[in-house]
């Protein structure tokens, strides 16, 4: 019993080393004084004025945009190379994997200055195209990651079974493979969406004068004071997140109803 | 006799046409992964006229960027043991208690995401402060107070904040793949608690181990952020000389230089991952 | 034969609210091939497992020669275990897999080769030291499991299914093998199946459970000849159970028809159950059989032909060297002494552990 209780409280403690700075942040969106050192008394004007600014909104417009266009251009093109994975020679099965290893264990500076010489050299004009690309790039590996497990379960007799069947390949493919690697896919965009929006390193060094995502917003702020708008911002978009997280564990799984309708 | 049985990689089948299939992905691999390293190496080894030299690379060796790399090599040693220690007694517990897969990624790697990571950092200045929070609660519990922000300490700590999930998650990762018959097995052939966990537990985790040292310790090396944001700024880390390289001083020879040299650490790595890592269990998620 | 080796006493377990096993009482003797049978979900695993010191019961004690080792730890227990899919350490060896126990009790180096050597010979794979368990066959990694618990000289074996995931034939190969291993070696062995074939083959008793309760305990002649209810007759082998009344001691009404029987002290005018195997079916002309019938299915299986007769409304399952068509019309004989009589279930509780597969 001592050892359970003590496991809880371990475990609880890694909770709260992880958390912590996340609360403090929520508190500091609340806080009237404009300096995070100390406690001004309860507030919400900042929440107020954060839809005032329109640099704020800009850049959250621009993370969310890139956000959603990164992961869905890396959804697409890392889930149609994972399905070609499959058919491959072991060899090329093993290149592969290699070059979409690379930007997940490279340091994320390293992609970030080879990113930015690529660019300079092409003589692209920084900004908003340049942030989109970086992003694709480092995120295509999160889609083939978690494709991968999906598409390495797969029964290949079922696909067969769907062509003998008189399917088209086309058509047997939607129907029957499709289905199977979809919670693999969705999976893979929310993380490719997530590390796009959390992401500073690589944007700090393909963006172009202008043309801010929160990330950088902030890091420039870094210097002169954040803004306790970012605060009220950024606990927002978390109490959001939570909030659907929530929502998505509450509602019973489909396939708990059919048991459940089954048994009745 | 004692040739091992090879096993067959199970024969795929080949969806649509193959190499049209692959064509847009190794299309953007070259274009936006290989071509680009080619260039670090490019400018890494050329000076501004174009001209072959070593010099940047060789520039490592000069007293300040050599005491920032090794001030980096030291703290993400620190923090990577420390993130080790940290993580694994995480991860057993987790493991043991049959946390969903799902929900335990969520929790400790995705939720913490969406609060900007910038931010989260220098929550901790906030936290750290000779005033701040942490302190408040040292007080009130008449303990000496903790005066590290703005020190190595400070980035230590931030370093393990920020990667602790990344040695956690392919720890969860192997530890779950130990079949649970054989720690049975173990302890039936008369090994206690502590030999289970050093001849069974332990070795079978390895490559989570690795993979997890290798995710932790590569972006801790490089990283310019945290120090830049904990450590004041006057602690250089490898990663802060980089940066300034290429935003501040515009000598991108040098700073390519440099990155190659880091790289040379990375390349380590990912050799060290590949050997004991082949299942690539550590970075499936 | 006579030293109880491990007595459990009054032992019961649950996970939740589901009891697993109820106030069980069993001894095991030193030197015997017990085997526990019932289907899944019996609660014949969790037994093993109470023994091997992978579960504590919720009450009750157990009992090795006489001590209580309840609450001692699997390391601790002069026993050794082979797991169902063989849980070989995948990072060892199989000389290392097999010198595991051996080194954790600090035995000399020389006895540990010794030890190697004497036991894949043993389990007829010599040689085979330095392979690594994911590079041999199923059959072969279990040899290497049974191995690696006997170099540990146990006062007793336990095995979980431990062929549970062979092919057929390797499967009887080593239920040879087996019983060769537990005369050479001397030591009792508690074996987990849930297949009746293997029970039978091996086990010097075998304990018939169900739904966390002992049906039936006896040698394996004693359990298929003389099944003790409904459930153990048809859990072993097929048969026929028929509700029958029990007309007065040795003469019982099957069907309408009155057979002779060799069974007393049931009573006069009592329901009973008849079980009457299908190879203890006679089929004869049909004016020189006690009853009727209708041949309704002729399968050939090898050995002998499988038919069912529809005889007075009852499906009969017969097992005949003669094979009759379908459509004969043929009379049913049964010898007095192959007519076992059961007590029907007594109460509702008895009822849920009867027939259900």
């Amino acid at each position: 019993m001592i050892k359970t209780t003590a496991q809880k409280i371990y475990v609880a403690l890694i909770f709260i080393f992880m958390y912590a700075p996340i609360a403090t942040l929520m508190v500091l969106s609340f806080n009237a004084s404009r300096t995070r050192a100390k406690w001004g008394g309860f507030t919400l004007n900042w929440y107020v004025e954060l839809f005032a600014n329109e640099d704020i909104m800009q850049a959250l417009y621009n993370t969310l945009l890139i956000a959603f266009l990164s992961a869905l251009f890396a959804t697409v093109i890392g889930t149609v190379a994972t399905i070609s994975f499959s058919g491959m020679k072991r060899r090329n099965r093993a290149i592969f994997m290699s070059i979409t290893n690379i930007p997940m264990l490279n340091a994320e500076i390293v992609t970030g200055i080879s990113l930015m010489l690529l660019f300079l050299t092409l003589g692209v004009r920084f900004g908003f195209g340049t942030i989109l690309l970086s992003h694709i790039t480092f995120n295509i590996p999160y889609v083939i990651l978690s494709v991968m497990p999906r598409m390495k379960q797969l029964n290949p007799s079922v696909y067969e079974a769907a062509l003998d069947l008189g399917a088209s390949p086309a058509k047997a493919f939607f129907k029957v493979v499709f289905p199977d690697l979809l919670p693999g896919i969705l999976s893979g965009f929310l993380m490719a969406f997530t590390m796009s929006l959390d992401d500073f390193i690589i944007t700090h060094f393909t963006k172009g004068p202008g043309v801010d995502t929160l990330s950088t917003k902030i890091y420039t702020e870094v210097k002169k004071g954040i803004k306790p708008e970012m605060y009220a911002l950024s606990s927002l978009i978390f109490v959001t997140v939570l909030i659907l997280l929530i929502l998505v564990n509450k509602s019973p799984k489909p396939k708990d109803k059919v048991h459940k309708a089954e048994r009745n | 006799m004692n040739k091992p049985v090879r096993k067959k990689a199970p024969a795929g089948v080949s969806y649509f046409n193959q190499k049209a299939m692959t064509a847009p992905y190794l299309f953007w691999s070259a274009a936006f992964i290989i071509i680009p390293l080619c260039m670090i190496f490019y400018y890494g080894l050329t000076d501004r006229s174009g001209a072959f030299t070593l010099e940047n690379i060789l520039a490592i060796a000069s007293p300040e960027h050599a005491k920032a790399l090794w001030l980096s090599i030291l703290l993400s040693i620190i923090s990577t043991l420390v993130c080790l220690v940290l993580a694994y007694p995480l991860a057993m517990i987790l493991t043991a208690k049959n946390v969903s897969h799902q929900s335990f990624i969520v929790l400790i790697f995705i939720l913490p995401m969406w609060m900007n990571f910038l931010l989260r950092t220098l929550a901790w200045q906030t936290l750290l402060e000779k005033t701040g929070v942490i302190n408040s609660i040292l007080s009130f519990l008449h303990l000496p107070s903790l005066d590290i922000i703005n020190t190595p300490y400070a980035i230590v700590l931030g370093m393990v904040y920020n990667f602790l999930p990344f040695m956690v998650l392919p720890l969860y990762n192997s530890l779950t793949k130990i079949d649970p018959s054989v720690v049975n097995a173990a302890r039936d052939l008369g090994a206690n608690g502590v030999q289970t966990f050093c001849r069974v537990i332990f070795p079978l985790s390895i490559p989570g181990v690795i993979s997890g040292i290798t995710m932790v310790f590569v972006p801790a090396l490089t990283t310019f952020v945290i120090s830049n944001l904990l450590g004041g700024s006057k602690i250089l880390l490898i990663g802060n000389v980089i940066e300034q390289e290429f935003t501040q001083a515009s000598n991108w020879h040098l700073g390519s230089g440099l990155s190659i040299v880091l790289m040379v650490f990375i390349l380590i790595n990912m050799v060290l991952t590949a050997i004991f890592d082949k299942k690539g269990e550590g970075t499936a998620l | 034969m006579s030293t109880r080796l491990i007595d459990l006493v009054h032992i019961t377990k649950s996970y939740d609210d589901n009891t697993v096993l109820d106030d069980m009482n069993l001894y095991i003797r030193e030197n015997e091939f017990l085997t526990l049978l019932g289907p899944s979900g019996c609660g014949k695993t969790t037994t093993l497992r109470i023994i091997g010191g992978f579960e504590k019961p919720d009450q009750g004690t157990v009992l090795f020669n006489g001590q209580d080792i309840t609450n001692l730890p699997p390391n601790k227990r002069q026993l050794n275990t082979v797991f169902q899919k063989y849980a070989l350490f995948p990072h060892m060896t199989i000389a290392e897999n097999i010198a595991f126990g051996l080194k954790i009790r600090n035995k000399s180096k020389a006895y540990i080769n010794d030890k190697i050597k004497y036991a894949l010979k043993l389990v007829n794979l010599d040689g085979y030291e330095n392979r690594m368990p994911d590079s041999l066959s199923g059959g072969q990694q279990q040899r290497i499991a049974i191995a690696r618990a006997i170099v540990n000289e146990p006062k007793l074996l336990l095995l979980d299914e431990p062929l549970g995931a062979l092919d057929l034939k390797l499967r009887q190969d080593m239920q040879y093998e087996l019983i060769r291993l537990k005369n050479e070696l001397g030591i009792t062995f508690i074996y987990v199946t849930h297949d009746q074939e293997e029970a039978l083959t091996m086990s010097d008793t075998i304990v018939v459970m169900n739904q966390g309760y002992i049906q039936q305990i006896g040698t394996p002649e004693k359990i298929y000849n003389e099944p003790e209810n409904a459930f153990v007759a048809d859990f072993i082998g097929d048969s026929n159970i028929i509700d029958s009344i029990m007309v007065r001691d040795e003469l019982v009404e099957i069907l309408g028809a009155k057979f002779a029987c060799v069974d007393k002290g049931f009573g006069t005018n009592r329901p009973v159950d008849v079980v009457i195997r299908p190879e203890d079916v006679d089929l004869v002309k049909p004016e020189e059989g006690t009853l009727q019938g209708v041949v309704t299915h002729l399968i050939f299986k090898g050995v002998h032909y499988e038919m069912e007769v529809t005889a007075n409304g009852f499906e009969w399952l017969v097992h005949s060297t003669d094979m009759f068509p379908v459509g004969t019309k043929v009379g049913i004989r049964v010898d007095p002494y192959d007519i076992q009589i059961m007590n029907k279930p007594s109460s509702e509780d008895e009822e849920a552990v009867g027939i259900n597969e």
